[in-house]
């Protein structure tokens, strides 16, 4: 993205000329414009291993790829969608937008930040290039569970490496962050001044240096018992199985929440702004996502309810994790009171905002489902889980990334997207995600287990359904990028610094596109 | 069997009926045409899609709520009305109450979801046992104290059928119970708590037949229990419920429940055929060894 205008408050050099821009770059929105990059770069990867996915899945029997092939797919699928797809994109957004929406002139540790965004294309390389090693990609699924994973091939030290690099990048990326935040924040903006956006991403940035070694420190048990003679996870040498997943899933749990409270953010901010309204009960906002990052911490069982806990454990993670319904409904109650009253207009962020309330809260409600111990028992491990999670992490994460670039695209590049293509973007990708993943709840609870390459005769009709919806997003998608590339070359006209008639907040106080260098004098805040 | 039968325009006009009624409560053939839990045979089963059913319709009618308050204001408080907007952006009551409401709700789900929880955890007092060993890619049953003992692995058919497109000689279409039948079935008495004793061999599987409702992981150097109590006679299908590798959805469970005479009918047939053939259970050749 070209952003060299000179303007009144862009005195230095512009960027470096070529690759050794991109290369050396210090410059928060340059290294937000890789991290955006590399993240769609990643939606289209991850999205090829879908499109094969449900093109096996379109009929019964083995018409396609091999079922070994096929759990490879599944588990590099969600390894680079959510390391890879959702996490830059979040990080990207915050490199853009922390400092221009707390008047900071930079990132605080700018060289950390080209650090942190350049090891991600390493350790994607390293977990990519296994699908070309003997025995091939991992294929033991994304929660990598021992025994199994360690039936991996020569791609096994491999996949423990790139989750070492992709969590110290995460690591980096979230100190920078949480230094940013707390220490360059415009005089005046208090904590409780913050936009939303940056109190989530603030919240989600300790709850990643919290989780990110957990992880690190799970896989290299495993390296260790593969290669070392070690038995954390065999029960033969006094290991437990289960231990890994118990610890796995203590990253994992907040790693979800990872990828949803900067998304939570995003609406926030988008939701007030087509509403022309003020965020109705920001204070409430705010404490209700610090009581979700809490939780996150004390529900990681409840991934895990089938394999034998004491009952004790089993009532435990169910009420906890039903607690999180309360912060959770807080935060949809009050974007819809934000709404309420509001003079609205529906502009494509505002649309996606939209969806989002819908579709998320529909994942909400089968994640309460899910918890109730007793019925998780039939719904554990079957398509109504993935129906479940592809609800919050795709019409929820992922809408909530669109909202947030076409809502920041025209800040960005000075000019307007095509409105036209956007909507169009938006209605083939909000109508195609329900007839994708809609279905799923049906086979799962009539029975369908996850993880297979081939099912039943029964569950035919439905997996149809959903391989055809998944084939209108994929293929919708490549509007999204006509539609960024179009606007980067000019869009439709030039937009104005508010851009948006009721956009609120400092971000919205740089020119059109925001210059290099922002904010080198901190603005006023009162 | 229904299945097969079924031509295409039948079972698309059944797909439209289905569509059409959303979440109908189970039916008869819930497991095989069905958008929902079954119901299932099983006291366990039963209590399950009772609380399923009961927090469907909690959430279906907060969904109600929450969506048509979302509805109405997309309708009303839009610029092009000419609405001005409202200026308000806080409201405490409005904050506790929205929270103390739900948290009510809370409470009344976990009441009963507690009291089932307590009575599937209650594993006293069954009336026969079977030790369950899985390995990639295969069920081993062990009737404890009756001396029966064999695998249970994909029937011959499905196992044709599922081959790679090039190279099946069977339509999976053409299959009756394509994926959940076995060659050898799990016979159990009906009225009877039976406790199962799960384990594995390799890798982490799990025994779920839906309408015995719940799964359980068999896990290797541990033991699991679960039980059921099977309460009509018939033939209840399943499918391991945990990825253990490349035939993961190749390892069906098929349980056959009859009356206890027939079941000491078959009982008698297993330990003569075990007799027979010199107790080949032990001898065969556990997947473990192909996989690696």
């Amino acid at each position: 993205m070209e952003s060299t205008t000179a303007t009144h408050d862009d005195h230095y050099h512009g960027p470096a000329s070529g690759i050794r821009r991109w290369l050396f770059t210090t410059n928060h929105k340059d290294i937000g414009t890789l991290y955006l990059w590399f993240s769609l770069i990643m939606f289209f990867v991850g999205g090829a291993m879908a499109m094969v996915i449900r093109a096996e899945l379109i009929a019964p029997g083995m018409n396609l790829v091999d079922p070994m092939f096929y759990n490879q797919l599944i588990t590099v699928h969600a390894l680079v969608m959510i390391f890879g797809a959702v996490m830059p994109a979040f990080v990207g957004l915050a490199n853009w937008m922390v400092p221009m929406m707390i008047g900071a002139p930079d990132m605080a540790l700018p060289r950390m930040n080209n650090w942190s965004f350049w090891i991600l294309p390493i350790g994607f390389t390293l977990l990519l290039m296994t699908f070309f090693l003997p025995g091939g990609a991992p294929a033991s699924g994304w929660t990598i569970y021992p025994p199994l994973v360690l039936q991996t091939g020569d791609a096994f030290p491999f996949l423990v490496f790139s989750i070492h690099v992709l969590g110290i990048s995460s690591i980096m990326g979230a100190m920078n962050i949480i230094v940013t935040i707390m220490n360059l924040r415009a005089p005046g903006m208090g904590l409780l001044k913050m936009p939303i956006f940056i109190w989530t991403w603030l919240i989600t940035a300790y709850l990643l240096i919290a989780v990110m070694p957990v992880l690190a420190g799970a896989v290299t048990m495993l390296l260790t018992d593969k290669y070392f003679g070690t038995s954390f996870f065999d029960a033969a040498g006094g290991g437990d199985p289960v231990l890994f997943q118990h610890i796995f899933w203590f990253f994992g749990h907040p790693e979800v929440y990872i990828m949803i409270l900067p998304a939570f953010g995003i609406i926030s901010e988008v939701i007030p702004t087509f509403s022309r309204k003020r965020l109705f009960g920001y204070e409430a906002m705010v404490y209700a996502t610090a009581a979700i990052a809490f939780l996150s911490f004390i529900v990681w069982a409840h991934h895990m309810f089938t394999v034998g806990m004491p009952i004790g454990g089993l009532l435990f993670f169910m009420f906890t994790t039903m607690l999180i319904a309360v912060p959770t409904g807080v935060k949809i109650f009050n974007w819809v009171a934000t709404m309420w009253r509001g003079a609205m207009t529906f502009e494509t962020p505002m649309l996606f905002a939209l969806a989002f309330l819908f579709l998320f809260t529909i994942g909400g409600f089968s994640g309460l489902m899910l918890a109730i111990v007793p019925a998780d028992f039939q719904y554990h491990d079957s398509y109504f889980v993935v129906a479940h999670f592809h609800y919050v992490l795709v019409p929820g994460s992922v809408f909530a990334i669109m909202a947030g670039v076409y809502y920041w695209l025209p800040k960005w590049t000075g000019n307007m997207y095509n409105e036209f293509w956007a909507k169009t973007h938006f209605w083939l990708t909000a109508i195609s995600v329900n007839i994708t993943f809609f279905p799923q709840h049906f086979v799962g609870l009539a029975g369908m287990p996850r993880r297979i390459p081939d099912y039943p005769v029964q569950f035919a009709d439905w997996n149809m359904v959903s391989s055809l919806g998944s084939f209108v997003f994929g293929i919708s998608q490549l509007i999204f990028v006509a539609v960024i590339i179009g606007c980067i070359r000019g869009g439709t006209r030039k937009v104005d610094d508010r851009v948006w008639e009721g956009s609120h907040g400092l971000e919205w106080t740089l020119p059109s596109p925001a210059p290099y260098h922002s904010f080198d004098k901190p603005p006023e805040v009162r | 069997m229904f299945k097969a039968k079924f031509s295409g325009v039948m079972r698309r006009l059944s797909c439209l009926a289905l569509a059409a009624g959303l979440m109908i409560p189970g039916t008869a053939f819930a497991f095989r045409e069905g958008i929902n839990l079954p119901e299932g045979v099983t006291s366990i089963s039963s209590d399950i899609y009772g609380l399923h059913m009961l927090i469907f319709w909690i959430v279906v009618v907060i969904g109600v709520l929450v969506f048509g308050a979302m509805i109405i204001s997309i309708f009303l408080h839009r610029k092009s009305r000419g609405v001005k907007p409202a200026t308000f952006h806080h409201n405490t009551t409005v904050e506790v109450i929205w929270t103390a409401i739900p948290f009510l709700i809370l409470v009344g789900m976990a009441i009963p979801a507690s009291q089932a929880l307590i009575e599937i955890e209650d594993y006293r007092d069954y009336d026969m046992s079977i030790t369950v060993t899985a390995s990639q890619w295969q069920w081993h049953y062990e009737y404890r104290g009756e001396d029966v003992a064999f695998y249970s692995r994909l029937d011959a058919k499905s196992n044709a059928a599922r081959q790679l497109r090039d190279r099946r000689t069977v339509d999976p279409e053409e299959v009756d119970n394509y994926l959940l039948s076995v060659d050898n079935k799990v016979v159990v008495p009906v009225d009877q708590k039976v406790l199962l004793l799960l384990t594995a061999d390799d890798v982490i599987h799990a025994w779920w037949v839906p309408e015995l409702g719940g799964k359980k992981d068999a896990i290797p150097g541990f033991v699991n229990e679960m039980w059921f109590e099977i309460t009509e006679p018939g033939i209840y299908r399943g499918q391991c419920a945990e990825l253990c590798g490349r035939d993961h959805a190749f390892m069906p469970i098929v349980v056959k429940a009859v009356e206890q005479d027939e079941y000491e009918e078959w009982l008698e047939e297993q330990r003569e055929q075990t007799a027979d053939s010199g107790d080949a259970a032990d001898d065969q050749v556990t997947a473990l060894d192909v996989a690696r």
